[in-house]
């Protein structure tokens, strides 16, 4: 058994250690907000915060993401920062089909907790990780900085 | 129709759809009292199959179009809400069961469908009927409640009033009452002048969902005793299973059978497991002997050779005017350019999957469903049960852009036959990896054009010929017709606007075993590149000005094709002087009933050239959500700009060389221009959104780089001419 530290809750889980945490999140824990779209950290649409920091989960064995504070998808929205990145997401009406948004919502949400005026240079760094096929990109660029200043 | 056609549309006489519009949506209206007894999850009034009016007044639209990001679900619903006069806060939209007679695409059917951009213009007239006579009822059910005439009853967001008598309730209120009205045969659609919600940018109704994690797709389907089946595909198209060694699989713990699987189309191994990477580790282990003799074993090199010598000989005929052959003996000059487009895959965020549960009377699909009722007939074939007896549940896609609607259902038979060999009665979710959706197959084809143009002493165009070779996306499939031209390969090459008096298209269809498909804008991927780019060599080389030569050969027959270039050329001020560090290129293009024109800015930096801006003009008649419209025109632009600058599939001895989004790049954010989009204003009816963004980027940007580079571009991706920037 391995012990989970999820969205503020302790979480056990019984999968193989070498598991990524994606899966154990999607499949073992019914958490399917963050997506599979490469499995080999390329594409995003996985991102979660391992203590805070936007990680890839589809390459992360759980075993080394025990004793990390993991946030995802479904309880971002409970901070400050993740609530403002989505209003401004719905606001901006950036998703299409929405697939790789749980994991946009994640990095930006990444870059405006170390960043709170992130430049256009800040956004396609800390973006460019981040796919998304229906290019929604001009949105998320806005997106953030409308989010950027309804915390400012 | 065909016997093939009857075999795959079987529930649909096409006489039917001659009947027109009106008689359809006649046709469709479900008796109030079934409608009553059927309402089922609450609704308490059903006037027809698109509307269903709960107790509780929230109004939930029947999408029969799949949401994959193209906003049709918004779209739809708008419609319908605009002709009820409803609160937009209380509308919903779900996804129809499969089911050709009542979600028939008018546009292509008899078959239920999305495609073609077709979901907003082949729905519009029957969901303001369906909305105008839904509102009616519950104005009558008012008037006659309260005894007033129904001529003084109004109806604004939501609620119904009478004025004279200062009442008021509101739909759900009102609901029971309307169910037991009879379906008015004259309700009569809103003039547009009145509209509140159509023009005016609603509100996506699943943008929070998306935002939050909680959209529901294919991958996330969890069902009580669900396995997942993770597969091996053969290394060649066409290879089959001979044998296969599953013992280490078989070891692994969760694994609960490894089957081998074959389709009209593909052969395999399946692994099921209690959860996916259980699946996926165990399919590593499966050793597979294959079977390749008949299996492809060609190379895009090869191919590339191939259909350069075709090209230089005549093709059939798809569209001859004037006498081409005489026009170019006498021109006084002849120009000529070769262009080349690789294969595409389309990479949806999204690997294809598909869940399948097999019981014995019944089955049911839970999928990204974009082709409901030639899914439901292969499905329906692969299980050995009557089509009516597959129930497809549609749920959100992760982007499509042509690969879920597949004419011959690969990947949902691909999971029937799956469930199927596994002989088990519970869920089966199949899900590929990113490497097997790169790499199975049902690509935009690869092609060759050549294209050739007689001028005059006066450098006018006097004659025009245009030859295309590459696989037909449609032959052996129910799509195609009957003599050699496939239209899908030839569109925007043989509708070509421009006044050209003698004009020759001819296409050479060719055959090999690489699957191949439609993809975002089909034929317009290529012909808009090769005719734009073409024609501003043209104007390059008799020192025109791109946008005036595109004028002087647009007559007025092409009204909107006129505005849209003089709204591009005016929005990005094309006729003042450029700064100078930047060179431009425009390009236009009629797909899906829709006209597209694009100004690419580029931009000189210390890097490199740089795509700072896009500016587009689009004609896509009333445009139902302008935001909408434009989120449209921006993917398209960004899903034409990844295949322009990088986007290639090969193919070595039969092996495809990609396979994930390492070798196959995309576009990613640092590449993304600013982008301004200009909708012209129209009353005209809705044409195609969803795909025309697409086709004229690639030319706009190779327009711009042939002036700033000095050389044409006529090769595709940008890449393989190692053209980067910055």
């Amino acid at each position: 058994m391995i012990t989970l530290d999820i969205n503020g809750k302790q979480v056990q889980t019984d999968a193989e250690p070498d598991t990524p945490l994606l899966w154990v999140l999607r499949d073992h824990l019914g958490m399917t907000g963050s997506k599979y779209g490469c499995g080999k950290a390329l594409c995003g649409a996985c991102t979660v915060h391992v203590n805070g920091a936007a990680t890839r989960s589809c390459v992360l064995p759980v075993s080394a993401a025990s004793g990390m504070k993991i946030t995802t998808i479904e309880a971002v929205g409970d901070s400050a920062i993740g609530k403002a990145v989505q209003d401004a997401w719905v606001a901006e009406n950036v998703p299409q089909c929405g697939y790789c948004q749980s994991g946009q919502v994640m990095s930006a949400t990444a870059l405006l907790t170390t960043n709170q005026k992130p430049s256009d240079a800040d956004i396609d760094a800390a973006m460019s990780g981040n796919i998304c096929r229906c290019a929604t990109y001009v949105r998320i660029r806005t997106a953030i900085k409308r989010a950027a200043e309804s915390l400012a | 129709m065909s016997t093939a056609e009857k075999d795959i549309f079987p529930q649909v006489d096409r006489r039917d759809l001659l009947k027109g519009t009106a008689a359809l949506t006649v046709a469709f209206w479900l008796p109030a009292g079934k409608a009553l007894a059927n309402g089922g999850t609450g609704a308490v009034f059903e006037p027809n199959a698109f509307i269903r009016i709960g107790a509780d007044g929230i109004v939930t639209v029947v999408s029969k179009h799949i949401e994959m990001g193209q906003g049709a679900y918004t779209g739809l619903a708008t419609i319908v809400a605009e002709e009820l006069d409803a609160d937009w806060t209380k509308v919903r939209v779900e996804g129809a069961p499969a089911d050709a007679k009542r979600y028939n695409n008018l546009n292509f059917g008899p078959m239920q469908g999305t495609g073609g951009s077709s979901s907003i213009s082949n729905s519009f007239d029957q969901l303001r009927n369906a909305g105008a006579a839904a509102r009616a009822m519950l104005v009558a059910a008012a008037a006659q409640k309260w005894s007033v005439p129904a001529s003084e009853v109004s109806v604004v967001n939501g609620v119904v009033a009478h004025a004279k008598s200062n009442r008021s309730a509101g739909f759900g209120e009102l609901a029971a009452d309307a169910a037991k009205l009879p379906v008015p045969a004259d309700a009569k659609p809103k003039d547009p002048s009145k509209y509140t919600l159509i023009g005016k940018n609603a509100a996506r109704v699943d943008s929070r969902d998306k935002s939050t994690g909680k959209a529901l797709f294919t991958q996330d389907v969890q069902l009580p005793g669900m396995l997942t089946a993770a597969v091996v595909h053969p290394p060649r198209f066409g290879a089959r299973v001979k044998s296969f060694d599953a013992t280490k699989a078989k070891a692994v713990k969760g694994v609960k059978s490894v089957v081998a699987f074959e389709t009209p189309v593909r052969s395999g191994i399946a692994v099921l497991a209690t959860d996916f990477w259980t699946a996926k580790k165990a399919r590593d282990l499966v050793t597979v002997e294959w079977d390749e003799s008949a299996a492809y074993r060609g190379s895009t090199t090869e191919l590339y050779k191939e259909y350069r010598e075709l090209a230089k000989k005549p093709g059939a005929s798809a569209k001859k005017e004037g006498d081409p052959d005489a026009a170019f003996a006498s021109a006084a000059e002849v120009l000529e350019a070769t262009y080349e487009f690789p294969y595409l895959a389309h990479a949806s965020m999204e690997p294809l999957n598909c869940v399948v549960r097999i019981g014995k009377q019944d089955c049911e699909v839970w999928n990204g469903e974009q082709f409901q009722t030639v899914d439901q007939l292969a499905v329906a074939k692969t299980v050995g049960l009557p089509p009516a007896s597959v129930n497809i549940h549609m749920l959100y896609a992760g982007g499509s852009f042509g690969r879920r609607a597949n004419p011959q259902a690969d990947y949902v038979v691909e999971a029937a036959a799956i469930a199927k060999a596994a002989g088990v009665d519970v869920p089966v979710k199949m899900v590929w990896t990113r490497e097997e959706d790169t790499r199975a197959g049902y690509y935009r084809p690869l092609y060759v054009h050549t294209l050739k143009a007689g001028l005059d002493k006066a450098g006018k165009i006097v004659a025009w010929q245009h030859r295309i070779v590459g696989q037909s996306i449609v032959a052996g499939t129910p799509f195609g017709g009957p003599g050699p031209i496939d239209a899908t390969s030839v569109e925007g090459a043989s509708n070509l606007p421009y006044a050209i008096p003698n004009l020759a298209v001819e296409l050479h269809t060719t055959k090999n075993g690489v699957p191949v498909q439609w993809w975002r804008s089909v034929g317009s991927t290529h012909t808009a590149f090769s005719t734009e780019c073409f024609l501003d060599d043209i104007a390059r080389h008799t020192k025109q000005d791109p946008y005036a030569l595109r004028k002087s050969l647009l007559t007025d027959k092409h009204p909107r094709h006129n505005a849209v270039l003089d709204l591009v050329a005016q929005k990005s001020g094309w006729s003042q002087a450029r700064p100078k560090d930047e060179v431009w290129g425009l390009a236009l293009h009629e797909s899906f009933n829709s006209v597209v024109a694009q100004v690419v800015q580029l931009k000189r930096t210390s890097n490199g050239l740089k795509l700072a801006k896009v500016i587009c003009a689009v004609d896509c008649g009333l445009a139902v959500n302008p935001n909408i419209v434009a989120m449209q025109m921006e993917g398209g632009i960004g899903y034409g700009l990844a295949a322009a600058l990088t986007g290639a599939v090969t193919l070595k001895d039969g092996v495809v060389e990609q396979s994930n989004f390492d070798d196959y790049p995309v576009l990613r954010m640092n590449q993304m221009p600013a982008i301004d989009v200009h909708i012209l204003p129209s009353t005209a009816k809705p044409t195609g959104v969803g795909e025309p963004g697409t086709p004229p980027i690639a030319p706009a940007l190779a327009n711009a780089l042939a002036l700033a580079n000095g050389k044409p571009v006529r090769v595709l991706p940008l890449s393989a001419e190692g053209i980067t920037l910055a």
